[in-house]
């Protein structure tokens, strides 16, 4: 990892100084190691800050919205899952692909640093793939044990970029990404909607998971409307926050490319991929496996339709 | 039917698109053929016209149930629209069912404006079956009932 971290650097280092690119868009170092952030890069000296390493789980593709209405070329590191959020946006002429310089680079799952706080992390030991840290207890981990729940299910491959920086083989996926989906389905419906009002009712409608989804780039987003109904949150009930996350997965349906970032940011730890995945699950079903982002050219399964779709009433068999 | 409006009043929202559903309720009306009165139809352009947020706001307001009703498939007015909303609608229904809402309080049918006798066999038949149910628990906002 640190090697790779060294090669994405020199890349930058050259890039900015041969004036092909203006700015370099990357992951910064925290004050504590696994608090690492986005960061705009716009000297080879603020480079110092530049880090990938196990902690880097954000996805660059959506800050591209607003950084290529800017003036000159921007430098992005894209993971698989950043390119396809990536193509996804292109496809919807969000990005200017003209003025973003795209290189891929290798993942091997990242960590999910709520997992880790909640074990009351003390020190880190190492950025390296196999991750050291200490809790406060003593206890040592291994990587597997605290990696993002969308990593241990990444089918991902990495996509058309300009250029690729990878060393070693893709893992490959430890578990189904729709085996909790399927469980759910097969329960009674009122173990799902206990199961849903217990999660969805800690929602305190902080609005992180639409702040950071790619799909999500209106200017103006309905929640912010303060007519809808479901601009703010709910005291006495638990309806809006159900209102909230159906309509925020619906708004993104067919166009989801199952990143993650929802779930990965959710202050509460409410699955939110699994109202994602649900979408996906059912979409690859009644009209054709599809993978959002996966292409800019093809058409959305909610853009499109057949003559001989299943109706509404059919697609629970009758 | 009037069994069920004596005990219990189940309020339905029906979309109905204007080109074929409602005049298709029209029909039921100067056919002569009654549908329960619980039915409160809203006039939608076409069947698309219905965001999610429409049926959600429904249910919010104290709707049992809500039913959409467009052209058949192929007939839509706008040449697609309800190809598209059969899309939407199938995912959105599947959805709730996967919150855990009875999968029978959404219904999707497509009325023409000749099949009077249609919507109004459609109508009493989901009335029975919200009415089986009984008052949505699941998806009100007390906030919002009187």
């Amino acid at each position: 990892m640190q090697k790779l971290e060294t090669l994405m650097l020199e890349k930058a280092k050259n890039l900015l100084s041969s004036g092909e690119v203006s700015r370099v868009l990357g992951w910064k170092k925290g004050e504590l190691g696994y608090d690492v952030e986005p960061s705009v890069f716009t000297s080879a000296q603020s480079l110092d800050n530049f880090v990938y390493n196990v902690f880097c789980g954000a996805n660059l593709s959506k800050y591209l919205v607003q950084e290529t209405k800017k003036e000159g070329k921007i430098l992005v590191f894209l993971k698989p899952c950043d390119s396809y959020s990536f193509n996804q946006l292109i496809k919807e002429h969000r990005i200017n692909k003209d003025k973003v310089y795209t290189v891929g680079v290798e993942c091997q799952g990242k960590i999910d640093n709520y997992k880790l706080k909640e074990n009351g992390i003390e020190v880190v030991e190492s950025f390296d793939e196999e991750v050291d840290f200490v809790t406060v207890n003593g206890k040592k981990f291994t990587k597997g044990e605290i990696v993002l729940g969308k990593c241990s299910v990444c089918e991902k491959k990495l996509l058309d970029y300009d250029e690729v920086i990878s060393i070693n083989e893709k893992r490959s996926p430890d578990k189904d990404r729709f085996e909790m989906v399927k469980k759910l389905e097969s329960m009674t419906a009122d173990e799902r909607y206990a199961f849903w009002k217990d999660q969805l009712s800690n929602c305190i409608r902080c609005n992180a998971c639409r702040n950071v989804c790619p799909a999500c780039t209106c200017t103006k987003c309905v929640f912010d409307n303060d007519n809808s109904g479901i601009a703010s949150k709910a005291n006495s009930d638990s309806f809006e926050e159900k209102m909230f996350h159906i309509i925020r997965a619906f708004h993104v349906a067919g166009r989801c490319t199952d990143c993650g970032e929802c779930s990965r940011v959710c202050p509460q730890h409410i699955p939110l991929h699994l109202l994602n995945r649900k979408f996906i699950g059912d979409i690859n079903r009644l009209y054709g496996t599809y993978q959002a982002g996966e292409d800019t050219t093809s058409k959305g399964p909610l853009t499109d339709y057949t003559k001989q779709d299943v109706d509404p009433s059919d697609v629970f068999g009758g | 039917m009037q069994e069920i409006n004596k005990e219990k009043k189940p309020l339905i929202v029906a979309f109905c698109c204007n080109w074929c559903s409602y005049a298709g309720a029209d029909l039921a009306g100067s056919s002569r053929l009654s549908y329960p009165a619980d039915v409160k139809i809203i006039r939608v352009p076409c069947s698309c016209r219905v965001n999610p947020m429409f049926i959600l706001k429904a249910f919010q307001r104290g709707a049992d149930g809500v039913i959409i009703c467009g052209c058949h498939p192929g007939d839509c007015h706008y040449t697609t629209g309800n190809y598209y909303a059969r899309r939407r609608m199938s995912l959105l229904f599947s959805m709730l069912d996967y919150l855990g809402i009875e999968r029978e309080r959404t219904r999707v049918e497509w009325v023409s404006a000749a099949e009077g006798a249609k919507f109004s066999k459609v109508m009493n038949e989901f009335a029975s079956k919200i009415n089986e149910l009984g008052e949505n628990k699941r998806l009100e906002d007390l906030r919002c009932k009187n």
